[in-house]
């Protein structure tokens, strides 16, 4: 089953384990400036998102890359960039309509989400569930489910 | 490891930046951020220099978890001698600043002496500079911050920053840090902006390593964050309602201090409660709290983030304030609220929103603001000192008024910005005023919860309840049940509790973890992260030093035991309603047993043996 991140805004409260944990798994320090992942503050509107690739099908990096550096890994269905072709020409980053592809000045490399070669560790450090790794045929089941629960059966219930 | 090792020192009247390497032997004895810091302070300075003089120096410390992944690993500490007290001032805050340094590379910074003109420090990894701030002078914290963040055209840079209270020599002003989070007691920002220090703006890429076994820390780290997650207080309490589930609960108690501590029950508790901040407005539908936040790392997320009714009177024609900001935890809804007679949600929303906007610490200001309401009613002052404003208790027009005068010093401000003991003693009534050591209460009343008695009259940096919150063991029962009205055995649950705070205050963790994790699930992350040996008796012991270090401090200051006491309110007027009506404080049963088990003398003095066994500095 291929299964792909689902973010939930409403249950994230910027408290950037997520990002953490990406550092650490990719870097192998706690840099919440080099995470895959990162949350935005919305101060005013008192709101937290955290924001990362989407793994596009036709992803438009891996279609624009001019030395085939990003490939797809069938297994989880994540571009994955191959550093050892990678030129650091930037290509991708300007075909990118997200802006989740970035540019890492130490490594001279571009940086994306691999989704941890399927064991993504934002979703496994989330402490709300607002990064689950779920089944990608329905992401929206959650969702679903919680309109469901809303859903008004006293028509049924002879109530 | 888990330090960096490196400490930037800051001279401000030379104007240097300049590196320097750690001192481990230090941080082995009193393990970082709180305990080391004050090592620092205590070798550097003079402790009776003057507080806002040039001689006074103030350290930003991070423990060495502090950037980690363990939960809430972002706490920073400003660690100084108090121009509010004149002892030992150490106040930790949370938000992202904190890690943000550490990640810049730095386990702390060391500013000392007082810069001619205005300026703020910039630091990007290893690069740190003194830059010109006239044009931020004047300027409140969210201006100040908004400036900083578009001159640098950095918006993922920290910023720590004092209001304009501080500039103006306010006593009780905080270091404000990410818009809405406080190094908050003790007048920490009055000292920086003393040094013409405005603000402290970081950029940190370098990341947080050097974690002696990352395996076994992660695997404590995970094990701690289950345990909170599991914990009814901190996995579901807190997230929901904030510290104001405690609004509700100690009114019950009759441990709420009430209209300046003259009673110890509010009728308006329910109506300021973390309850009533979920409830929809009449006007739009909203409640008070928009959702809570946390702090970096935090898997707790206390933190309320809240809006004003736009309707409201404070901020109708101010739209400003019609966003979301910090909201009410439980300390500012007392002292802005119960203490002032308030009752009025929004008000104390504002007003909270202002203390943050320019950096007045709300406990000792919504204290300060009762003790004046008491002093107008008593008709010590009257409205020719208020500009005809009817300060009585109750008012949250005159709240408001006050806060807006106290946030720039002008008219009344002034004596508002002078904390309630020297105000008391301006009017002529010192009695009214209720702090220890010239520090505000917190939200205990002693006569409810006898353990924190004795916690305010010893803490080392005056009335706190964050020194050794036996609130935790005798009322909720956490790590376990003791009565409140008895004072047997208290003396003793003060001291652990005071010595296992010092160590969590030094670790980079946060104390709210202490209702779910004891030493015992501390020690192992501490252990795995940085070099030696972090057991849980280990822990204790540079907690008691530490203790003991902030307290020799003190001594050298010229506080003395006789210091270690409450107004005579406390230990002579019985509590009017409650289960502890007619109840005083009782410290005389608890104090000497306590001065006892610290191996003081009888007038609270450190004995050569204590000093030796703990190998105090001489």
């Amino acid at each position: 089953m291929l299964k792909s991140l689902n973010i939930d805004p409403g249950k994230c409260t910027g408290c950037l384990q997520c990002e953490m944990a990406c550092s650490l798994e990719n870097e192998g320090v706690f840099n919440t400036a080099k995470s895959r992942i990162k949350v935005f503050t919305f101060h005013e509107e008192g709101r937290f998102v955290p924001y990362t690739c989407t793994q596009c099908d036709e992803a438009w990096c891996m279609h624009a890359c001019p030395v085939d550096a990003i490939v797809l890994n069938p297994a989880t269905g994540s571009k994955d960039v191959k550093n050892d072709l990678c030129v650091g020409c930037k290509v991708c980053t300007i075909a990118c309509p997200f802006g989740t592809v970035n540019y890492n000045v130490d490594s001279g490399k571009v940086v994306k989400c691999d989704l941890c070669g399927g064991d993504p560790q934002c979703a496994s450090a989330c402490p709300t569930d607002a990064i689950t790794y779920v089944d990608a045929n329905a992401t929206g089941l959650d969702k679903m489910r919680q309109w469901a629960g809303k859903t008004d059966n006293a028509a049924n219930t002879g109530a | 490891m888990a330090w960096t090792r490196q400490l930037l020192r800051v001279n401000l009247t030379e104007g240097t930046c300049i590196p320097e390497p750690l001192n481990m032997d230090w941080a082995n004895q009193y393990l970082g951020q709180r305990g080391l810091a004050t090592r620092y302070l205590v070798e550097e300075i003079d402790p009776q220099c003057d507080a806002l003089g040039a001689d006074n120096k103030m350290i930003m410390a991070t423990g060495p978890l502090t950037g980690t992944m363990a939960s809430t690993a972002g706490r920073y500490s400003v660690i100084t001698k108090s121009p509010l007290t004149g002892a030992v001032a150490c106040s930790n805050s949370g938000g992202f600043f904190g890690a943000e340094l550490k990640n810049a590379g730095w386990d702390m910074i060391i500013f000392e002496g007082k810069s001619p003109a205005p300026v703020y420090l910039h630091i990007e990894n290893n690069n740190a500079t003194l830059m010109p701030a006239t044009d931020l002078w004047g300027k409140s914290c969210w201006e100040t911050d908004e400036m900083l963040h578009a001159k640098h055209q950095d918006p993922q840079m920290r910023i720590a920053v004092v209001g304009r209270s501080a500039e103006q020599g306010c006593l009780f002003s905080s270091v404000i840090n990410d818009l809405h989070r406080a190094a908050g007691r003790s007048g920490v920002g009055t000292v920086m902006a003393s040094k013409n220090l405005k603000a402290v703006a970081v950029r940190g890429s370098l990341g947080v390593g050097n974690i002696k076994d990352p395996a076994r820390f992660m695997s404590a780290v995970s094990a701690g964050k289950k345990v909170l997650a599991e914990n009814p207080v901190t996995g579901e309490g807190l997230p929901a309602l904030g510290t104001q589930v405690l609004m509700n609960v100690i009114n019950e108690v009759g441990a709420m201090p009430t209209r300046n501590m003259q009673e110890v029950q509010f009728e308006g508790a329910s109506k300021i409660s973390g309850e009533a901040m979920l409830e929809p407005r009449e006007s739009d539908g909203k409640p008070n709290l928009t959702r809570n936040g946390g702090c970096f790392a935090c898997t707790i997320a206390c933190g309320r983030i809240s809006t004003i009714d736009r309707e409201h009177f404070s901020v109708k024609e101010k739209p400003q304030y019609w966003g979301n900001s910090g909201g009410l935890e439980y300390e500012a809804a007392w002292a802005l609220g119960s203490d002032t007679g308030v009752d009025d949600l929004d008000a104390l929303t504002y007003v909270n929103f202002l203390c943050n906007e320019d950096g007045m610490d709300p406990i000792s200001f919504g204290a300060t603001v009762a003790a004046a309401m008491e002093l107008f009613e008593s008709g010590a002052i009257s409205t020719q000192h208020t500009d005809g404003v009817e300060l009585k208790f109750g008012n949250a027009q005159a709240l408001c008024w006050a806060a807006e005068k106290s946030a720039t010093g002008e008219g009344f401000g002034a004596d508002i910005n002078l904390g309630s003991r020297r105000l008391c003693e301006k009017y002529g009534r010192p009695e009214l005023s209720m702090t220890v050591k010239g520090q505000e209460f917190p939200a205990y009343d002693p006569r409810g919860i006898q353990g924190m008695g004795l916690t305010y009259a010893t803490s080392n940096r005056g009335a706190c309840h964050l020194r050794s919150y036996t609130v935790s063991s005798e009322i909720l029962g956490v790590p376990e049940k003791t009565d409140p009205l008895q004072t047997e055995g208290k003396a003793g649950l003060v001291k652990a509790f005071q010595d296992a705070t010092a160590a969590v205050d030094s670790s980079g963790l946060c104390v709210f973890t202490t209702f779910a994790w004891t030493l015992d699930d501390i020690s192992p992350q501490i252990d795995a992260a940085c070099d030696g040996d972090w057991s849980p008796e280990r822990l204790v012991e540079v907690g008691e030093r530490i203790w003991q270090l902030e307290r020799d401090f003190n001594m050298k200051a010229g506080i003395t035991g006789s210091d270690d006491t409450l107004p005579q309110r406390l230990l002579k007027d019985a509590a009017k309603s409650g289960p502890a009506k007619g109840k005083v404080c009782e410290l005389g049963e608890m104090l000497p047993e306590y001065y006892q088990l610290r191996g003081w003398t009888q007038d609270g003095q450190l004995t050569a043996e204590t000093r030796s066994k703990f190998d105090l500095p001489s």
